[in-house]
Parts: structure tokens; sequence; C-alpha cells
């Protein structure tokens, strides 16, 4: 029995990882829940905008680097971020005035909605691949590790390792100020208090005089960011690849439906929650067992519950059982 | 305008007649590769490997007093059986081609094989079809190969592992016919030496991130982790995590991990890691490339010197049974490209006719450093690297 080890495995491979992909899935999923919740439909194209914002990112960064700004220990993609969030905003409003008006003046369908997305996605696919190209980008520089494997194992002498790295430390102490400021503006500015106005009643709304398009315009701005922010981290963290951008789709939907649509915090707790199933149910418990347990119950087998292949099919399997059992998400949301 | 083509397609058939009349000795071999599909980029350079060698046979007057040798190219398509079958139907059917170098991919020739060369009794040497399958197949020992069997590297990196003592690893590979095939013939050969493989895993390719993957594999833990994979995709992914998270620091890199892109991504990170991947330090090697030199293709290319090999070694057979029909010279194959006998390199084919001419042995080298072996494969030369200061660094031919 070695509980230290078993924490510090544990930490390693679970917890840690968890922590940083669950942020990266909060964020994507609050921009879904937040144009549900207020433009009243599903936005496939999240993921696309998503990898359209960190295209930006790179493309700027690139820029930095070859200019020889840098920002030390930090990754200069973190400077690059607010001009990136400023083009996609654009880039979102431009999208809102050509495509989606036309569709809310007329009233439309949210499902016609859902289409009208669907092509945006593609388009917008189309143009990520053909100004980046469909690879693997690589942006991340600065120092890679806050504590690395190696001098963990140096400072505590334990045999397990635990590493951090400055991009998961990154990831968790952005998403934090993004969310802390998400709330604050929902629910101390005028603004803010419109948009959830907005989003409870919009006959109510229109009648007390809240401008619709400003709402609207706020809205993109928003999501502009959190997408851009989250497509950054996870870039940082992971690697940019248009394709696994468009992948992130399933989870950010299934973190925001099972928070429930439409609720900012549920879609907090929904991406943390599809995150640790994902890693947890997919993580072979060995080594961490092998260390908690007494000897003579130690496992000969890997002690995993599905193989890291089938990812995607757990968070499918929790967003088919939310839908079954409760359709408006552990916290109250709006029905799908 | 109907008389006028009408009658110039006449003259042109009487013309083409009359050629075929002049070059009344001429044997056809088919170059049956995948000109279309996935290996498109490389079978241009294989089939300027195969029609070097004719040419040079031609050059130096042609195989049994005079007959000279033509290259008529069709298309396996790689990966499509039924387009792969028609076209070698046609090469034999309507061409008579009376050999075929080829097929490349391991799918198609396996279907070539049994559709159209066993029942016309036409001789198949394939330059890079590596599927450890086709060693069994039945071929009415028709069917040879100038590139090894998969099979052959999992034997070598048993070999590898058990020189450096190492007993226990983790095997990932990407999930696909060359990763699963690679890392069955290895745990195999590998557990045959008393090995033992903690885990053998499959990674899907163009993930952005493999935390779970290592996860699963440091858990089953072991010396050293296979990466049967590819160094673009995501075998370096793989190897990035498992580095991040402390969970290996000792790699085994087979030929799909080999290469410049590894020192640059990963550098002195991956010391001491090792691997192999199929090369000779054979002269034969340097003297195809130099013989190669303003032939229109690229001569390191990845099969080109095994296909120069294939359709030196058919006609060579050819020159030794006296005969240009497969029943004849299938079984001079084997004779021609191992010792005993004189070492023949490329651009030595016509001193290697006149061997044959005179009765005596030769022991066909060429540009992949040829030997066959079992049921008339590659023996498989491999080239043994390892990391040293962030670079590949050759350890030793085997």
């Amino acid at each position: 029995m070695d509980l230290l080890n078993a924490l510090v495995a544990l930490s390693n491979f679970v917890l840690v990882p968890g922590l940083a992909y669950g942020s990266q899935l909060a964020l994507g999923a609050l921009g879904v829940t937040l144009v549900y919740g207020i433009l009243r439909f599903s936005n496939f194209a999240h993921g696309d905008t998503m990898a359209f914002g960190t295209m930006t990112v790179i493309l700027i960064t690139w820029w930095f680097q070859s200019l020889g700004i840098h920002l030390g220990p930090l990754p200069t993609a973190l400077l690059a971020l607010p001009f990136g969030i400023a083009i996609t905003g654009a880039v979102m409003l431009g999208t809102d005035r050509v495509v989606y008006r036309f569709y809310r003046r007329k009233k439309s369908d949210p499902v016609i909605l859902v289409m009208v997305s669907l092509g945006v996605m593609f388009i917008m696919n189309g143009i990520v691949r053909f100004i980046i190209g469909p690879e693997d980008q690589n942006f991340a520089d600065g120092e890679r590790f806050l504590i690395s494997a190696r001098t963990f194992r140096e400072m505590t002498g334990l045999p397990e390792a635990l590493a951090i790295r400055t991009s998961t430390a990154i990831t968790l102490v952005t998403a934090i100020l993004v969310v802390a400021a998400l709330f604050w503006f929902l629910n101390r500015t005028r603004t803010g208090k419109s948009m959830r106005a907005f989003s409870d009643n919009e006959d109510l709304a229109l009648l007390s005089g809240i401008n619709p398009e400003r709402v609207v315009m706020v809205t993109w701005l928003i999501v502009a960011a959190l997408t851009t922010i989250a497509g950054t981290l996870y870039g940082l963290d992971k690697s940019f690849k248009p394709f696994t951008y468009f992948q992130l789709l399933l989870p950010f939907f299934a973190a925001a439906i099972v928070g429930g649509l439409g609720n900012p915090v549920g879609a907090i707790a929904g991406g943390f929650v599809i995150a640790f199933s994902e890693v947890t149910i997919t993580y072979a418990w060995k080594k961490v067992a092998t260390y908690a347990l007494p000897e003579s119950m130690a496992p000969d087998s890997l002690m995993q519950l599905l193989s890291t292949d089938y990812k995607f099919a757990v968070s499918f399997g929790i967003l088919l059982i939310v839908l079954l059992f409760k359709p408006t998400g552990l916290f109250q949301g709006k029905s799908v | 305008m109907k008389k006028l083509l009408l009658a110039s397609a006449a003259s042109a058939l009487v013309a083409s007649a009359a050629l075929a009349g002049s070059h009344s000795k001429e044997v056809k071999i088919g170059v049956l590769l995948g000109f279309t599909g996935p290996l498109e980029s490389i079978t241009p350079h294989m089939a300027g490997g195969a029609e070097l060698a004719m040419a040079e046979v031609n050059a130096a007057g042609g195989i049994l007093d005079g007959t000279m040798v033509t290259a008529v190219r069709g298309d396996s398509t790689c990966v499509d059986a039924a387009a792969a079958t028609a076209a070698a139907e046609r090469l034999i059917t309507s061409e008579g081609v009376a050999a075929l170098m080829g097929g490349d991919c391991s799918g198609v020739t396996g279907a070539v094989l049994q559709n159209v060369a066993r029942p016309n009794g036409i001789v198949m040497v394939s330059p890079s079809a590596t599927s450890p399958a086709l060693s069994t197949a039945e071929d009415d020992g028709l069917f040879f190969r100038t590139a090894p069997s998969d099979a052959r590297q999992g034997v070598v990196m048993a070999e590898i592992l058990g020189e450096r003592g190492i007993k226990s690893v983790a095997v990932t590979y990407t999930n696909n016919d060359y990763g699963k095939g690679l890392a069955d013939s290895f745990q195999a050969a590998f557990e045959a030496t008393g090995g033992k493989v903690t885990l053998s895993a499959a990674h899907e390719d163009g993930k952005a991130d493999y935390a779970a993957e290592v996860g699963a594999l440091a858990a089953a833990g072991g010396d050293v982790l296979v990466v049967a994979g590819y160094i673009d995709q995501g075998g370096s992914g793989v190897i990035r995590g498992a580095l991040d998270s402390g969970a290996f620091t000792t790699f085994m890199l087979p030929d799909g991990m080999v290469g410049t892109g590894l020192e640059e991504r990963f550098g002195k990170e991956i010391d001491g890691s090792f691997g192999q991947h199929p090369g000779t330090d054979s002269n034969g090697a340097a003297s195809f490339v130099d013989l190669a030199k303003d032939k229109g293709f690229e001569p390191t290319t990845a099969f080109s010197p095994e296909a120069y090999d294939a359709a030196a070694l058919m006609m060579l057979a050819m020159q030794a049974a006296g005969s240009t029909k497969g029943v004849d010279f299938k079984d001079k194959i084997m004779d021609i490209a191992n010792a005993p006998g004189e070492q023949i390199f490329p651009g030595e084919l016509a001193k290697a006719i006149a061997l044959i001419k005179e009765g005596k042995d030769i022991d066909y080298v060429g540009a992949s450093a040829v030997e066959l072996v079992g049921a008339g494969e590659s023996a498989g030369n491999y080239r043994e690297i390892e990391f040293k200061d962030g670079k590949i660094t050759t350890v030793k031919y085997r």
C-alpha cells in the first residue's frame, strides 16, 4: 500500500488532464449555451468558429515571433489572443449581418437556423483549411513545464511523477478568470442583465425597450471571445488541427446539454462532467490500484472499462442518458 | 474526311505491323503498379527503376541472343483488387507479357496472383508487397518478392531488444493493416524469445491528444514503449504524451517512425531510443543511385531499388533458363538471387548475362542486397539506429 504514489499517479493521468480538458470544454460549451439561450438555435458552426479564431491567433503569434516579440516563459499566443478575438468578433458580426440576420428578421424556425449554421460551418471549415491547411500546427513556445516529470521525481524521490505543463496551468487560470468575468458581466452590468432578460422572455424584453440587435451583437462578441480563448487554450495544451476542432463539437454539445442548454453554470458543470467521465472511464486503473490496494489484492488486468478508442462514445452515451431521463439537463436549462 | 481517317488508320496499322515484324524477337514484361491511388507518388519511381534495368539489358544486346525487353505498364490502383485483376488480365491476354513486375500493395498483389498469374502460369516478382500473409499464399512457385515481409521486421525487433537485454515492453500501433500487422508479428517474435508485451494498444492517427492512450500504456508498464506508427501522425503524438507525463523515456522506433522529423521534434529528449528501418550498406545502393542519374526518376524513393532488382532478376532468370516462359524460368530465380557465384551489382547486368552464357554461377546482389529466403522473399536488410545527442546514428546493419 502506498497511497502517496497512488495519489500522484492519479493526479498525473486523471486529475490534471481532466481539469484542463474540462476547462476547455466548459469554455466551448458556454459559447454554445449563450447562442442557444439568446439567439435560440444550436450553433453547429461553433467548432469551426473555434478553429477560425485559433487560426487567427496562430497567424498573429507567428508574426510576433518573427518580430522577436516574446512573453518570456509564457507562450506568445497569449499576447496574440486579444487581436485574434477582435478579428474573430468582426467575422462573427459579419456572418450575422450577412446570414443570420436575414433569417432572424423572417422569424424562421430554430431548425432552419440550425441548418443555416451548418452551412456556415462548412464555409468556415473551407476558409480555415484554405488559409492554414489541414495539417497539425504547433505554435506553443515559452517554458513547456511548470514541473516536469524529472524535476518532480528529483524533488520528492517518489517513483511516480507528476508533470504539470505550463499550458495546463494557463488553461486553468484563464478559464477561471474568463468565467468570473462572464458571470460578473451577465449579473452586474446593464448589458448583461438585458441579455438575460432577452433570453428569459424575448417579448417582455422588447416591451421594456431592450434593443435586440444590440443584445445579439454583444452575444456574438462574447461568443467570439469564448471560442477563440477555448480554441487557443486547447491548441496550446494539445495541438491545432482543423478536423480535431470540428470533432470537438460533440463534447461541446454534450457538455452544454448535460448541464442544461441556455444555463451558463450548467455549461461549466457539464464540461467537467464530460471531461472526467471520458478520462476516468477510459483510464487503465491498474497502476493506481496496485499502489492503493494491499499487495494481495493487486490486480493483474489493466482495469480499463473501455478502450481509449471509445472516448467519444462516452460523451455520446452521457448525452443520450441525460436526454432520456432529464431533458432539461442537470441544472434547469431549456428542454431540447 | 471519313475516308482520310480510315486511310490513315489503316496505314498506321500496316506500319505498326511492319514495326513489330522488324523486332521479331521481343519479350514484354508487365509493370503492374498503382499509378493511381495511395501510392501514386512513389510508383513512377518504382517503374523507373524496373525500366532502367530493362534498358540496361537492351543496351547490352538483350537476353537470349538478341531478344529485346519491353515494359508495358498497367495500373494496379493499390487498393482495388478488381481493377488490378482486370489490368493484369489485359497485360497477359492482349499485350502478351511474359512476366509481371508487381503488384505493389499486398492486397492487390494477392488477388492478381490467385486470379491471373497462377491460372496463366505467369511469374510475378513484387518489389513492395510486405504483408506476412503472402509468405504462405499458394503460388505454384510463381511468386517472389524483393521486399521483406513485415514479419521479418518483427523478428529483427525482437533480436534488437534481446541484445539490449530488454524483457518487457508496451506496444502502441497505428490502427491500420501496417500497424496491426507489425505489432502482431513483433509480439509473436518477442514472446517466442521469452519477452513480455504488457499491452498492445492501437492509437488513431490525427488526434490532438494522446493522454488517454499514454495513461493506459503507463498503467501497463514496461521498460520501453514500442511505437509502431507514423512519424507525422499519432506516433509522434504518443511519444510527446509519454515524455510529458514521464510515463516512458525510451522508445523503440520501427520503419514508419525513423526520419529527420523525429530529430527536429524531440532531439535530445529521446536520447537512448532506438529502432530500425530497411536499409543496406551494400555498394549496390550507391551504384544504383549513380546509374539512375538523369533518368527522370528519383532512385532513393522507397522500393525503387527493389523494383530494379525485381526486373533484373526476372530477365537474368529467363537468360539462365533459356526461355521466357514462366514455368521454365521460375525455378531459376532463387539460383540467380543467392550465393554461390559472382556478385552482380546494378550496372553489371551485361556482365551477368555473359557469365550465365558461359555457364557460370552468379549471385545477384543488386540495388537492395537481394537475398531470397523462404518461399522466395527478400530476407531484408535493416539499419539499426540509436538516438545520440538528439541525432539518429547508425548502430549497425543487420
